[in-house]
């Protein structure tokens, strides 16, 4: 009894002396980044889900940024300012999010590529609110994500992708039947299936079988195929992330239903499953901002050096995080950056600027950014054809 | 210095207890104040106080009432939901911060004590491991429900829907207040570290004087041996539900301080699943079962724990996993508290060695 | 036509449940302990037969038997090492150990195969039952994971009943102490349960890859769970009820989400559950445990 008190002793000051030398530390390099003007640096830091069911999202970003960085470095940097990248796992959890914000702010983080998924981005859109630090997410999509000043994004939002997916299926006449087959307990695919029913009703669009599935739940989709099978729908509107998607198309091929698929970009990088049968994905159709196939030169290098880097096919994540530093860049040579200037004073020299830069990257040629925040870029349509993207 | 002698040994236990959180905090507030804190320690404070009020909440249900409980995350979420929702929707009609908190709270811990009746009545019949997947049966059925929740208001009124935000069918003017999986948000950020502290405090004052109340030995007869208990004329159903019920609703309390540190709530998987419900319990049983104070040692070090790691970037989460293993290990195997005497009987022996050369 | 579709791809989901829950409930009947990280060892199997298949290029049947024995190898390294010591403390301190394995385990994985989803190459081929003029197709891989799941639970069920060391785990899940008495090498015996239960684990990552074929660090964590609940509902260290009890719950998840409500399927199953345990507090076949005064 008396060890173990000893124990708890021991171990609670240990802890009490890493957390007073955490602070030490943190306050330190807090302190070079600010004041440092001989060696210029620029730090750039970026949150998102590195463990965790997530994972897949956050690395994608943490690489896609890592890649862009490299690039600018390499190129000179920004303003003759090398940039520093520090990426921060937050488990897909909002609180866990906000420790990251937090460790980033302390390392003298200038500017945010973050956070990776909507939830967590919530919350630290209100913290980065309240420090006036700049923050410009990737790919968090909820409308809320960047209800602040300072908060931009380069993605879609929900709504917006849930129209346009609508609108796209209503005025091309692809289908009337239409099934949904979405995520319930996620910000995202449930934001975009709300948009997409109010509007399909406006393009007459039938909505046959609306069926959801959950984070828990995610494994057998059986009983939502067969339901939009009896309910005779020509085309399956699948507004998810690639890896159900995968499932999903693997268990209609085996139910014996062949209907057309359509998805948002949460569907992009289907076909770099590993070992993935692209087959089963042959025909289906996407509404994204990036193809992973697309010939264009930047799009072609990007991929190229995402597979000699880190062995993989960069999904939309990667490219939207890769976009965002680019973002970045060019809002900071707008605005003329230089060297040591607090996060507040970046923050309020980039997001007048925000308005005026036209940017032209991986998602998107000549995006631009109004005042609130959304990115003005039109979406691809894009269909699998023999195990490739081909636009529509 | 004479009433702290005749003081019994439990009370001056629980003092040293009080004294230690008093004495943590005002050491935490002088950093704070000298601005000495890195913005991570600031931003750990009220999370670490949930975890702290959650860990000794369990451990009334775990340690003195003997049940094992894997749903202690869904009362939180219950508190979380209810408090946020008071709070979102009196932002204007009442102005005063801590006074709209302070009802928020006490609404968390009604909230989430009723929630503790309706669940405990019918868990508190069965025993061990079936009540244990019991609760967290009920745990994971309430996290379910919120997600499927839609709740606006408008001028009409309040409109409810399990389906989506189309089908509340609510006018122009309306606002959406629980939005489904993406719960609620703009929560104001009430949550303080003072007021944290004192909810500790509170927490733990409630628990020992439960525990050391003529109710608390009958829970705890309960405990040791419920036929003789039962034998002796102690109603098994009433004290069972009291200490579940009391546990529950500081479990709601704590989700009302995670409510009003975030600007958004969403029930997940991770804060309000099973997950939480067990992380909550590795504080109760790593600080020592039915023992407060090794709880709210625990859940202190642990939450610090993988934010004090990320220097390990990706490794970060598998060095935590081994802490957690050799913590466990080193607490509990009999060969490990065998070599502990041990060690501790040669360090005595070599002192008195010196002592007498 | 379509309820009889549902009931089907019910069982097929149940009879994946309750593979896992078998060795769930093998390891509880005789270890007296929550084992949570056996849905982490499934998920080892599925990637040890994905690297062999689809990197390596074994055969899928050797595969399987590579697979079986790294579990086995695994599950017997994580009893001694992280079990055992505390073997005789507190159940709860053994659960929370179980608990730090299970997130070694993902993480391990995590960190050398990477986050992101591989597809897996079914081992079953096994070709889909067309009836009713394809109306209702019942998948190769349901009719293997069922019979799988028969064979599985009666060999169990034989080797617990007519074996030495049947026995000899019967007399340990009944009473240790007299075991041990008896001449039983109890922890011996315990080896072998969490020998049998990994190598069960690896058939199970195999079925459950196959019929859902998707493999991450986290594919074993959620099946896991619903297995163990799997387990509890059919009685928990019962064999034949851990089989029902997976079957059944299969069933209820799919007819919920087909007639009730998707959103709400997993409150639904969870409700049946409880209800069942308060019909019957020790699960559908658990054996009512007589209190002594």
């Amino acid at each position: 009894m008396k060890m173990k008190k000893l124990l708890s002793l021991v171990l609670t000051a240990a802890m009490t002396a890493t957390l007073l030398a955490g602070c030490g530390n943190a306050e330190g390099s807090a302190d070079v980044a600010t004041t440092t003007d001989g060696s210029a640096v620029f730090k750039i830091g970026a949150i998102g889900p590195t463990t965790g069911s997530a994972a897949v999202y956050g690395t994608a970003v943490m690489n896609g940024a890592q890649i862009a960085v490299d690039e600018i470095n390499a190129a000179g940097g920004i303003n003759g300012m090398q940039i520093e990248l520090n990426c921060q796992d937050d488990e897909c959890d909002a609180e866990k999010s906000v420790n990251a914000y937090n460790t980033l702010t302390d390392w003298g983080m200038q500017a945010l590529v973050g956070t990776t998924t909507s939830g967590c981005c919530v919350a630290v859109a209100a913290e980065a609110a309240a420090d006036n630090t700049f923050l410009l997410t990737p790919s968090g999509s909820a409308v809320e994500c960047i209800a602040y000043d300072n908060a931009f994004r380069v993605c879609f939002s929900d709504p917006n992708q849930g129209i346009a997916s609508a609108q796209y299926i209503g005025q091309n006449g692809i289908a009337s039947k239409v099934a949904v087959i979405y995520d319930s307990s996620d910000v995202y695919s449930s934001g975009i299936y709300e948009k997409f029913a109010a509007e399909a009703a406006n393009q007459g669009i039938e909505i046959v079988a609306a069926e959801a599935f959950t984070a828990d739940n995610k494994t057998d989709f059986s009983v939502q195929i067969q339901k939009a099978k009896d309910a005779g729908a020509e085309l399956v509107f699948l507004p998810i992330y690639y890896t159900e998607a995968s499932l999903i198309l693997a268990q209609a091929d085996q139910a014996g239903f062949k209907p057309m698929f359509f998805g948002c970009d949460g569907l992009d990088g289907i076909l770099g499953v590993e070992n993935f049968d692209i087959t089963l994905a042959e025909d289906v159709m996407l509404l994204t901002p990036f193809a992973a196939d697309a010939q264009d030169e930047l799009t072609k290098k990007f991929v190229a050096t995402y597979n000699e880097k880190f062995g993989e096919t960069p999904n939309q994540f990667a490219a939207d995080a890769y976009d965002a530093v680019y973002i970045i860049k060019a809002a900071a040579e707008k605005a003329g950056l230089a060297a040591g200037m607090s996060p507040s004073d970046v923050c309020d020299a980039l997001v007048p600027v925000m308005t005026e830069i036209t940017v032209d990257g991986l998602t998107g040629e000549g995006m631009t950014w109004s005042a609130d925040g959304e990115p003005s870029k039109a979406p691809k349509a894009v269909k699998i054809k023999d195990g490739v993207y081909t636009a529509m | 210095m004479k009433k702290l002698k005749t003081m019994n040994k439990n009370t001056k236990s629980n003092m040293i207890t009080y004294l230690m959180v008093i004495v943590a905090y005002v050491i935490v507030q002088i950093f704070v104040v000298t601005g000495n804190m890195s913005s991570l320690m600031e931003g750990l404070l009220v999370p670490v106080c949930t975890y702290v009020i959650l860990a000794v909440s369990l451990n009334l249900t775990v340690g003195i009432l003997g049940e094992l409980s894997l749903g202690h995350a869904g009362f939180m979420c219950v508190g979380a939901f209810a408090s946020a929702l008071f709070s979102l929707g009196m932002k204007d009609s009442i102005e005063n911060d801590l006074l709209r908190f302070i009802i928020a709270i006490i609404i968390a811990a009604v909230s989430a004590a009723l929630a503790g009746i309706l669940v405990g009545i019918p868990v508190l019949r069965l025993k061990g491991d079936y009540l244990a997947i019991v609760t967290l049966a009920f745990g994971e059925i309430i996290k379910n429900f919120i997600n499927a929740i839609y709740l606006g208001v408008d001028a009409n009124g309040l409109h409810f829907s399990m389906k989506d935000t189309m089908d509340l069918g609510m006018g122009a003017d309306g606002t959406v207040l629980i939005k489904g999986a993406q719960g609620i948000t703009g929560t104001p950020k009430c949550s303080t570290f003072t007021i944290a502290v004192i909810l500790i405090l509170i927490s733990l004052v409630i628990i020992n004087n439960l525990v050391n109340s003529r109710t608390g030995r009958a829970v705890m007869s309960i405990r040791d041996n419920r036929i003789a208990a039962e034998s002796v004329g102690i109603n098994i159903t009433k004290y069972k539900l009291i200490a579940f019920t009391i546990s529950a609703s500081l479990a709601g309390v704590a989700g009302a301080l995670y409510a009003h540190n975030l600007s958004t709530l969403m029930a997940t998987p991770k804060n309000f699943g099973y997950n939480m419900s067990i992380m909550i319990l590795v504080f109760v049983v790593l600080g020592g079962i039915g023992n407060m104070r090794g709880s709210v040692i625990a859940a202190i070090l642990l939450t610090l724990l993988p934010e004090l790691l990320r220097g390990l970037a990706d490794y970060r989460m598998l060095i935590y996993a081994i802490v957690l293993i050799f913590m466990m290990l080193f607490n509990w195997s009999p060969q490990f508290i065998n070599f502990r005497k041990k060690m501790m009987a040669k360090i005595k022996k070599d002192k008195k060695a010196e002592k007498e050369a | 036509m379509s309820f009889i579709s549902y009931l089907i791809t019910g069982i097929s989901l149940g009879s994946v449940y309750a593979i896992i829950a078998l060795g769930y409930t093998m390891v509880y009947g005789i270890a007296k302990m929550l084992n949570f990280a056996h849905g982490d060892v499934i998920m080892v199997g599925g990637y040890v037969v994905f690297v062999a298949v689809s990197n390596m290029g074994v055969n899928p049947y050797v595969a399987l038997l590579i697979s079986m024995a790294t579990c086995t190898i695994l599950g017997v390294t994580i009893e001694r090492v992280a079990y055992k010591p505390l073997r005789g403390t507190s159940p709860l301190a053994v659960l929370i150990t179980a608990i730090g394995v299970s997130y070694l385990l993902q993480n391990l994985a995590l960190l050398i195969f990477g986050a992101d989803t591989k597809a897996f190459t079914s081992v079953v081929n096994v070709p889909n039952l067309e009836l009713f003029d394809g109306q209702l197709t019942i998948s190769g891989v349901t009719i293997v994971t069922v019979i799988a799941c028969i064979i599985i639970m009666a060999v169990l069920t034989l080797f617990v009943k007519k074996t030495k060391a049947g026995r000899a785990m019967q007399a340990v899940s009944e009473d240790r102490g007299a075991a041990q008495l008896m001449g039983i090498n109890v922890n011996g015996t315990i080896a072998l349960t969490f020998a049998i239960g990994s190598a069960l684990a690896a058939v199970a990552g195999v079925l459950l890859c196959s019929a859902y074929p998707s493999l991450t660090p986290y594919t074993g964590s959620m099946p896991g769970i619903k297995a163990f609940v799997a387990a509890v509902f059919g009685g928990i260290g019962s064999i034949p009820g851990a089989m029902i009890g997976g079957i059944l719950l299969g069933i209820i998840e799919n007819l919920s989400k087909a007639y009730i409500s998707s959103q709400l399927s997993d409150a639904i199953v969870f409700g049946v559950l409880i209800i069942v345990l308060l019909v019957r507090p020790t699960g559908i076949l658990g054996k009512n445990i007589q209190e002594k005064v």
